[in-house]
């Protein structure tokens, strides 16, 4: 077991003057520009920010899926120049091979490394009982509820001991109860790996209750507005989100994301005209108004 | 056998809680109560009723089609069609049961499936291939797609008279017609597969480490394996088509012939009986191919 997970703790991103923007018939459509962040080696850092403004764009570069129009990803020093297994992705679609059973989806990175089949069994079968999933080995995905399927994503996606594991939204269409358990098992997973963690969530709890720090994102095009550490101790336990202090974090970050949100829809709606809305606006600006 | 309570998990590994709550097993385990054989075939009945139910519906269909047409011909009804000739389905089972004793009608019946064999295979072992090439290299695709897009609409049957100054043997172009009617189908059906490939597989697969070989086929292939298998249905079914065709119009052997040849010989009950095992030949195919589809892609038999 422990040479799977051997990590050596590493997994240090850096991400320096970026910006990226997407070539269209319209023109370039700017996604993220001047984009800084960092993760230090074993940290679990949230990226929140309204829709649209460039979370995936931002995360899809540090995978490899994107080159950056300007500025340079790192990790570990190394520039990123393509995806590669040093960095496992988890994605909000469940993105299992659905003609792979659990533990064949489990294995594929070992395989594609070229490990013989009984040592990555071994190795699958370790991993899928962390997870509380060694039940379910021989199922195909399509069996499986929305919460197995993604704890088999983020299985896989650590199996090949990645330095870091980027999650785009995971949780985004499970209900709140699987959410809950699901935040519990990345926080156990994150925590006896010592892996470097970059998690992409619209939903501000999430990003508090998980993270060591938060980037709070701009409105389209995208950039950071503010980066907020989170000192809450760990292990955390639900209960903590009724603290005072969880809720100073989340009434800072809630204002911070309503600032952007209200400027990017305020955008889309003075476009639309606000005739169909039935909205008068005598003035006002709809910040005001809503 | 999935029962949350059976799951082991390490001492330091994460709260029981969470575990307990997270494998909840995807369906109820059934309660093991002991059943009589009495409510199990109960069960099973309450299980399988619908199909009963369609198969008892389809023998009856199949009975009265059999019972219509018997009374037709028996009556020789004259109705805008002429039953006059057309022979009973008793006569048909007459001429069944001296053909298959007749060692030249089994010839006919093996040569035709061996054409099937061979033309429908060239088809599935170019095509394939080709489709999957077309579908991830876009250079291959732009240089066969438009030729591909001209000959296709050609049914097979326009090629008899090519195939006949093509091939120097009879046997080699009926061969070819049966391999022309099948491939198209089984090109387009494979590059429509490859192009529905999810994104988001490919890249799962990229950030796993995997290289383009490996994402051929651990990826596209199996995910377009579907729709090839669609193609491959399709194409048994044109293949069988363009060979009864080439086999009345050129042939000499084969149960197309049989069957044409059983016309200019006023053997009337001997068309019927060809065009029974003709759809006999082709049920038969399209099930193996079905079977086969089955036995390649066992996560989609539910
Ligand atoms: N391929 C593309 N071509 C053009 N524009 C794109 C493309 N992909 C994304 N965009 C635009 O870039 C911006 C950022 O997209 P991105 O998907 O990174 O946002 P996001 O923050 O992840 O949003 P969400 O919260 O909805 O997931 C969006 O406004 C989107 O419309
Ligand atoms: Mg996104």
């Amino acid at each position: 077991m422990s040479e799977v997970l051997a990590n050596t703790s590493k997994g240090h991103i850096e991400v320096r003057n970026f910006s990226l923007a997407y070539e269209t018939i319209e023109g370039p459509v700017q996604a993220v520009t001047d984009t800084q962040i960092h993760v230090r080696p074993g940290e679990f850092v949230s990226i929140v920010g309204p829709s649209g403004c460039g979370k995936s764009t931002l995360l899809n570069a540090v995978a490899g899926f994107l080159k950056p129009t300007t500025g340079i990803v790192t990790v570990d020093g190394d520039r990123v120049n393509g995806p590669s297994a040093e960095r496992g992705m988890v994605f909000q679609q469940y993105s299992l091979f659905p003609w792979k059973t659990v533990r064949e989806n489990v294995e594929f990175g070992l395989k594609m490394r070229g490990m013989p089949r009984s040592q990555r069994e071994r190795a699958a079968r370790t991993l899928l009982g962390l997870a509380g999933l060694e039940a379910f080995e021989k199922h195909y995905p399509e069996k499986l509820s929305g919460g197995m399927k993604q704890r088999v994503g983020i299985v896989r996606a650590l199996a090949t001991g990645p330095k870091v594991l980027l999650l785009d939204e995971p949780f985004g269409a499970l209900d709140a109860q699987t959410r809950v358990i699901m935040q519990q098992i990345l926080t156990n997973m994150w925590q006896r790996l010592k892996i470097s963690v970059l998690f992409v969530t619209h939903d501000i709890d999430e990003a508090i209750f998980l993270s060591d720090r938060v980037y709070c994102m701009t409105a389209r095009p995208g950039s950071i507005k503010a980066e907020i550490p989170i000192p809450l101790e760990r292990p955390r336990q639900q209960s903590m989100m009724m603290s005072s202090e969880f809720l100073a974090l989340r009434r800072g970050l809630m204002s911070l994301i309503r600032e952007e949100s209200l400027k990017a829809m305020g955008g889309e709606i003075n476009d639309m005209g606000m005739q169909g809305l039935n909205i008068e606006l005598h003035g006002h600006s709809l910040a005001d108004v809503i | 056998m999935s029962s949350p309570a059976l799951v082991r998990h390490p001492e330091d590994s994460m709260p029981a809680t969470a575990i307990a709550e997270a494998s909840r097993a995807p369906a109820a385990t059934p309660l093991a109560t002991p059943a009589s054989f009495g409510t199990i075939a109960l069960r099973w009945y309450r299980l399988n009723q619908g199909r009963l139910r369609a198969t008892a519906i389809g023998i009856a269909s199949l009975i009265a089609f059999l019972l219509v047409w018997h009374l037709l011909t028996t009556y020789r009804v004259v109705f805008f069609v002429r039953f006059t000739n057309v022979p009973s389905p008793l006569a048909v089972y007459a001429s069944f049961t001296t053909a298959i004793h007749d060692p030249k009608f089994l010839m006919h019946i093996l040569l035709s499936c061996r054409r099937i064999f061979i033309g429908f295979s060239l088809a599935a072992i170019v095509g394939v291939p080709l489709g999957l090439i077309m579908g991830r290299f876009k250079l291959v695709h732009e240089v066969i797609f438009p030729v591909a897009e001209v000959l296709r609409p050609i049914p097979a049957i326009a090629w008899v008279p090519m195939a006949i100054m093509l091939w120097p043997t009879n046997e080699q172009s009926i061969v070819f017609i049966t391999f022309l009617g099948s491939f198209f189908p089984v090109l387009v059906n494979t590059l429509h597969g490859m192009s529905l490939v999810d994104p988001v597989l490919v890249r799962a697969a990229q950030c796993l480490g995997a290289r383009e070989r490996s994402i051929f086929r651990e990826v596209y292939f199996p995910a377009s394996l579907p729709h090839i298998f669609t193609g491959l249905t399709v194409g048994m079914g044109v293949a069988w088509v363009s060979l009864i065709a080439a086999e009345m119009i050129s042939g000499q052997y084969g149960i197309g012939y049989f069957t044409w040849e059983a016309y200019s010989l006023v053997q009337y009950a001997d068309i019927a009986l060809g065009m029974i095992a003709i759809g006999v030949l082709g049920l038969g195919s399209s099930l193996l191919i079905r079977g086969a589809g089955q036995l390649v892609m066992p996560w989609r038999s539910t």
